[in-house]
């Protein structure tokens, strides 16, 4: 990296809009030895604004910036092509050339090193991504997990400012999958840039990212930690993108002069944000699972008193050692999902038609502007944990 | 045996892979990697040759040389020469001839290339003519040698259109194919034997080439 380089924040700034062919209305940075995750369902333009980073598409407007680098300014006319971009990017089928070697893969992406070098550093990169004794191979004879570290290596091996992973682990096996996750977590206490993984497996995105961006249509919903995004979504829509079940809409009320959100025949407590909105405006809320408690029978449980529901189980799926209940209710035709072990369930009876009675934590609701139906992003920030949109 | 007949053959051939295989290159990787408006007029114009009959191509070809019309006029300007029944005239009518067998073999190849092989070899900093010679060339080269074998071969047996626009001129105009015919047209058929077998073991080593070398990429091998 060049001394220009160092001196400044090695950020990634991504700025892009576009009204079609494909619309684009993202927002998002990455820092160095950051994990980014944009994450959304097939077509929600993942894949184009990484490509957009690479170089390899141009947006009708936007801004990209790396390490204090204007790569792309449409207002400007700035669109540096992808060879003066330094990205190392790893494809989704991974792209490597099928006429050259594992070693000659490499090779290729050290054009910057004088000639002597290419071969013993093409030789470090392999061994780097345990690939020794492989590097007279060509793609055909390496196993889906090798050419994925081909990938890497190759990807790397070009000292880039930022490091760009399409789907890397879709192409290979389960087994193979967790293991590649594992290097590449470990990979990245070695390389201190920008990271953007494009993924639609959540799971994935968010047992290796710092912080996810969730794409819909091109826009860029919500950005925020895990945690922070799952247990606060801006709006139902994003709920949904990260399959959150819990949506259910509300009106905000005033009752015994206190507010409270009236969900059907319940005034329920809200400990966080209820206060910011007006009598009788709809809102929807969100309650994450592990926020709903099932009291036990016979026997008082902690929280009873916290916001007691009546409901009847709808559903019941054993998973392993979890079980996934859904109830329902009179009131409204969604049902409430929650999980509890196996072995609990058994032990409390639970069964389909079954009565029940659970508490929904007050300081688990989270509260959305928007009505469960609406589509709309709400503007791109990050969301703090515990913090309201 | 006709040397005169097989070194004008032989010349013919040479040329024209020698002048047709880099627009062949061109075009070819043209017509696979881009879309525009027009391409499939154009495929279409590529292909006529392979199902338009020989003389008709000759007759078209042997109006347009002549100097009253706007191409012979512009060549005889240029070049101080009509084309009819030179050299130079059956050249550039197999160059017209076998457009097809240069273009569609290399055309084939480059789409058999990924696109992303390409943009991989951007993003690892290769030019563009970095990326064509070092990638995408080695890539197509079976459909490169299919393409000069297809177009050498072809020019060898080509008759119809060299007939109409070159005649029979001994050292300028008649090739072995040509020559064949007149052998016969004598009941010189010892003579027409002798030529035909060289023919067929011209042509047969030129698609033995072919084989021999596509079957030498030893990364397609597992």
């Amino acid at each position: 990296m060049s001394e220009r380089g160092q001196a400044l924040s090695p950020t990634l700034a991504v700025n892009l809009h576009q009204v079609g062919p494909m619309p684009l209305a993202a927002e998002f940075h990455c820092e160095a030895g950051e994990l980014l995750a944009l994450v959304g369902p097939s077509g929600s333009g993942k894949t184009t604004l990484l490509r957009s980073i690479a170089g390899l598409y141009r947006p009708a407007s936007g801004h990209i910036s790396c390490a204090g680098e204007v790569w792309f300014d449409r207002a400007r006319s700035v669109a540096l092509p992808p060879q003066r971009r330094r990205v190392g990017m790893v494809f989704q089928d991974y792209a490597l050339f099928p006429h050259l070697s594992a070693l000659g893969n490499v090779m290729v992406a050290l054009g910057h090193l004088p000639a002597m070098q290419r071969r013993t550093r093409a030789l470090e990169w392999l061994a780097r991504v345990r690939l020794e004794g492989l590097a007279e191979r060509y793609p055909a004879q390496l196993s889906g997990g090798q050419r994925q570290r081909v990938a890497v290596a190759r990807a790397l091996a070009r000292n880039p400012r930022v490091l760009l992973l399409d789907e890397p682990f879709s192409a290979v096996d389960q087994v193979t999958r967790r293991r590649l996750q594992r290097e590449l977590a470990l990979l990245r206490e070695e390389i201190h840039i920008p990271i953007v993984l494009v993924t639609h497996d959540l799971d994935e995105a968010s047992a290796l990212a710092d912080r996810l961006c969730v794409l819909h249509g091109g826009r860029s919903l919500q950005q925020g930690t895990p945690e922070a995004l799952f247990r606060h979504p801006a709006s139902p829509a994003v709920a949904r993108l990260l399959d959150r079940h819990n949506v259910f809409s509300g009106e905000v009320v005033e009752c015994a002069g206190q507010r409270r959100l009236k969900w059907g025949p319940c005034y329920l407590e809200v400990d966080h944000g209820l206060a910011g909105h007006p009598l009788g405006r709809q809102l929807s809320w969100y309650l994450p699972p592990s926020d709903v408690v099932l009291h036990r029978r016979g026997r008082p449980s902690h929280g009873e008193r916290e916001n007691p529901v009546q409901a009847r189980v709808a559903e019941m799926v054993v998973l392993g050692g979890m079980t996934s209940v859904s109830l329902a209710f009179d009131h409204t035709p969604r049902l409430m999902r929650f999980e509890m072990a196996t072995h609990a369930a058994r032990r409390n009876g639970l069964a389909r038609d079954e009565s029940v009675q659970v508490s929904l934590l007050a300081s688990g609701i989270h509260l959305m502007h928007e009505s469960s139906d609406d589509h709309q992003p709400r503007h791109l920030q990050d969301t703090p944990q515990g913090a309201l949109p | 045996m006709d040397w005169t007949a097989l070194s004008v053959s032989l010349r013919l051939a040479f040329g024209t892979c020698l002048l047709l295989i880099p627009f062949g290159l061109w075009l070819g990787r043209t017509l696979a990697s881009r879309d525009f408006r027009g391409k499939a007029f154009c495929e279409a114009l590529v292909a006529l040759p392979l199902v338009m009959p020989p003389t008709v191509l000759g007759f078209y070809l042997m109006q347009s040389f002549g100097s009253d019309a706007p191409f012979g006029a512009l060549w005889h300007r240029l070049f101080g020469d009509g084309l009819n029944f030179t050299f130079n005239g059956i050249l550039v009518a197999s160059l017209l001839a076998n457009l097809p067998f240069a273009v569609q073999p290399i055309q084939r190849a480059f789409e058999s290339v990924p696109g992303n092989l390409r943009e991989a070899a951007w993003c690892s900093g290769l030019s563009p003519w970095q990326t064509l010679l070092r990638i995408e060339l080695p890539l197509v080269w079976p459909g490169i040698v299919s393409a000069m074998a297809l177009t050498f071969a072809h020019t060898l047996g080509e008759f119809g259109v060299i007939l109409m626009v070159g005649g029979s001129i001994d050292g300028e105009t008649r090739t072995l194919a040509i020559a064949i015919y007149d052998r016969v047209q004598a009941f010189d058929e010892q003579g027409a034997g002798i030529m035909s077998a060289m023919l067929l073991a011209l042509s047969f080593m030129t698609i033995g080439v072919v084989y021999g070398l596509a079957g030498r990429r030893r990364w397609r091998h597992v």
